[in-house]
């Protein structure tokens, strides 16, 4: 006689803990065969605001970390997401309805793009900045900085890959991130969340909210300590709706191109200018 | 024993042939506004009339955007970079013959001292066009992809505390890169721009490439609402900023914005003094104080502040106000009433919010707008003359013990547009530049500017760079490659 399966509880991520949503409210999702998944939290903005404290106060020791020590984090993640690939696999067979080949590429493609932005930690400052022949004797150099807290809206499908692929630019530059999760297509997010509580990530660096964007999104875009927004998941109406208000402190907003680049790293950052005189 | 003096040293007048009427440069061409209005622009040194200068309004915008949309599909767009390239250092080499006339009618219509547009203005103003001119047809090693593309009309709204060289910043990387302008100059401050039309002209520049529209915030808006520009580069208020960021929000259109700050310069008690009496001299007294980036909160250690403030008390008590076009003048007329009044406003929260305000015993002129350079000691965070950008000669100052509370206080702001660290230390000064959060590091040295160096602020002092490599992402279209 087969035992029971024990399902799994969908729960936030926050500050390296995996609390239920402190408005005791969840939402259902199905499955592609239209049978029940699972109940996953629907983050209220006061879930927003507790994402934004931790992500706040993990930012400044991360991005001080060394970018060696971050790139090796990075590859840790790809590491663990190796060993838990066909949890992954099933979870997205079940939740997108895709065949278990096409689920067992999304898995791969996914932890290959840990791979590729781990590669990017310590090369981001020879690529992206320069010493600049100033016509004085300065020495004069420019290199990227993290810009701070970012919030990530991720595409709906695919659903492993779309989150990987917003959050870890952000995480090879040195930012703090609040992943919103597909309302449609959350579970392997919050999976992912399992993968990088595991993998040296310090606590509050990658914070994971499930729920309605449409709900969260003005909260995002008018929260002070929210720096920058990828609206990879947001439709053109919201993109436009939390350009506006992330005005109030003039949010770097971007939505990027498919695939794998540096500028998804590059927009979430600052470029600092030293000048320092030369002499005796 | 008498002092020596100063003699009068004035530069002449005679070389700025300020007509008594411009029109718009539209097309090519100077034309009358529509509406026929115009709009008079005073030297604020002596609210002499200097000229009357055409009012653009959205007719006159759109004529603009129209010509510069044509100069763009028919002409730059197709011309080889290299042509391009040569038309900017055309336009460098006429601006350099022409310095100083540049110079003097930058003085006449800004009030700046002649020596700060005749040294810094002019020549940084023609050194961007130089640098610019050899990116024209370098842009596929610049870092943006092999085939980086222009991105097609551009609008540009400059500020007044540095006309000429404001409009260099805009003008020089968007053409560079393969875009058509349409520059609104300031309200105050046209002059300069309409004498760079001028350049445009002599230089054989093709018609519409470059489009200046003079008038007041509702031309700038215009500009902004255009539907046919493609990108909006503005150097202004932050809340003019935010106001461009929530008009463009529901739009295609970019923008690069170059706001407001409250740098921070910090003094370490292991700063060479007298050095550092001198770069916060220059901090916050250059061009009056008319400057996004300048040093307007002073943050001494507290060991080393008795004997700093004595020493920059008896420094500013030298500084030679009044006469801008006397060479010899360091801090010359306000810009503007409306920008005296602010300056005085702010000020006055001073007094009332208990800051210790000290100028040195100045005679200023009686005509024209003038403002004693100012320090306030027993400054805290929360005054406003310690949160809010002044845009004057006001210096606030605060002190500090450990270096972690200099970097806290240099932060506590919504700006991070500069700083300046004082330290003969190199492990400090490198720890200090690390933490603060600002754009522009300036460490034993201040107000520093060239083409090559990338500027541009952190949080609420606005979106991209201007200048370096940096600068040139805000004018293209990368088409680097996609990994997949």
């Amino acid at each position: 006689m087969s035992s029971l399966d024990v399902n799994k509880t969908y729960k936030l991520f926050i500050g390296g803990a995996f609390p239920r949503s402190e408005s005791g409210r969840v939402y259902e999702i199905k499955g592609a065969n239209k049978k029940f998944l699972a109940n996953p939290a629907l983050a209220s903005r006061k879930d927003l605001r507790d994402a934004v404290v931790a992500a706040k106060s993990a930012q400044s020791g991360w991005a001080n970390a060394t970018a060696f020590n971050r790139g090796q984090i990075l590859y840790r993640i790809a590491e663990i997401m190796q060993g838990r690939s066909e949890q992954f696999v099933e979870e997205i067979c079940a939740l997108e309805g895709i065949t278990t080949k096409a689920a067992k590429l999304q898995v791969a493609e996914a932890i290959d793009t840990w791979v590729w932005y781990s590669g990017w930690c310590d090369k981001l400052s020879s690529v992206s900045g320069s010493q600049n022949q100033v016509s004085g004797p300065f020495y004069n150099f420019t290199t990227p900085e993290a810009l701070g807290v970012i919030a990530l809206f991720a595409e709906g499908k695919p659903s492993l890959l779309g989150a990987v692929r917003t959050l870890a630019p952000v995480l090879a530059g040195g930012n703090s991130a609040i992943l919103i999760a597909s309302e449609s297509y959350p579970l392997p997010a919050i999976t992912l969340g399992e993968v990088i509580a595991t993998s040296d990530v310090p606590g509050g660096v990658v914070n994971i909210l499930t729920g309605k964007a449409s709900e969260l999104l003005p909260w995002v875009g008018s929260h002070m300590e929210i720096d920058g927004v990828d609206v990879a998941g947001l439709n053109k109406k919201q993109e436009d709706e939390i350009k506006l208000v992330g005005a109030d402190n003039l949010k770097r907003i971007s939505r990027f191109a498919p695939g794998n680049h540096p500028e998804r790293i590059l927009s979430f950052m600052e470029h600092k200018t030293i000048w320092h005189p030369i002499g005796i | 024993m008498s002092d020596f003096e100063y003699a009068n040293a004035p530069e002449s007048k005679a070389i700025a042939n300020i007509s008594p009427n411009y029109g718009l440069f539209i097309g090519g061409k100077f034309v009358d506004p529509k509406k026929g209005k115009s709009f008079s622009t005073i030297n604020p040194a002596t609210e002499e009339l200097l000229s009357k200068v055409g009012y653009g309004d959205k007719s006159d915008i759109d004529a603009a955007v129209r010509s510069a949309r044509a100069a763009y599909t028919k002409i730059w767009s197709k011309m080889p970079a290299k042509e391009r390239g040569k038309y900017l250092y055309r336009i460098a080499r006429i601006m350099q013959e022409r310095a100083r006339e540049f110079a003097v009618v930058e003085t006449l219509d800004n009030g700046k001292p002649i020596r700060e547009s005749r040294d810094t203005d002019i020549p940084l103003a023609a050194a961007h066009f130089f640098y610019h001119a050899g990116w024209a047809d370098k842009l596929e090693y610049a870092g943006f992809g092999s085939k980086p593309k222009p991105l097609g009309v551009v609008g540009q709204i400059i500020p007044w505390n540095f006309p000429l060289l404001m409009l260099a910043w805009k003008i020089a990387p968007a053409l560079a890169a393969g875009n058509t302008v349409v520059l609104k100059p300031a309200e105050t401050t046209p002059l300069t721009a309409l004498l760079f039309a001028e350049v445009c002209q002599q230089a054989g520049l093709p018609d519409g490439v470059v489009n200046i529209v003079t008038g007041d915030g509702i031309t700038g808006a215009a500009l902004v609402n255009h539907p046919d520009i493609n990108k909006v580069a503005f150097t202004g208020s932050t809340e003019v900023g935010k106001a461009i960021a929530r008009s463009i929000s529901a739009t295609k259109k970019t923008a690069t914005l170059e706001l407001g700050g409250k740098a921070a310069n910090l003094v370490f008690e292991d700063a060479a003094v007298d050095e550092a009496v001198e770069g916060i001299i220059n901090g916050i007294f250059f061009n009056q104080g008319h400057v996004c980036c300048a040093g307007s909160r002073l943050i001494i250690q507290e060991n080393v502040a008795d004997e700093v403030l004595e020493k920059l008390k008896k420094r500013m008590s030298l500084i030679r106000v009044g006469d801008p076009m006397d060479k010899n003048t360091d801090l010359g007329a306000i810009n503007s009433k409306e920008q005296l009044n602010k300056i005085e406003e702010i000020s006055k929260t001073g007094d009332a919010e208990g800051a210790n305000r000290w100028s040195p015993d100045i005679k200023l002129p009686t005509k024209g707008f003038w403002y004693p350079p100012t320090i306030f000691t027993g400054v805290t965070q929360s005054h406003r003359i310690a949160r809010e950008e002044i845009f004057g000669p006001v210096l606030s100052v605060l002190t500090f013990r450990t270096p972690a509370e200099a970097i806290e206080k240099a932060n506590n702001t919504m700006y991070g547009l500069s700083a300046g660290i004082w330290s003969d230390k190199g492990a400090k000064v490198l720890w200090a530049a690390k933490q603060l959060k600002a754009g522009v590091i300036w460490s034993n040295t201040f107000n520093k500017f060239d083409p090559a160096s990338p500027f541009g602020g952190y949080k609420e002092s606005g979106w991209g760079r201007e200048g370096g490599r940096h600068g040139l992402a805000g004018y293209l279209i990368s088409d680097s490659k996609v990994n997949k």
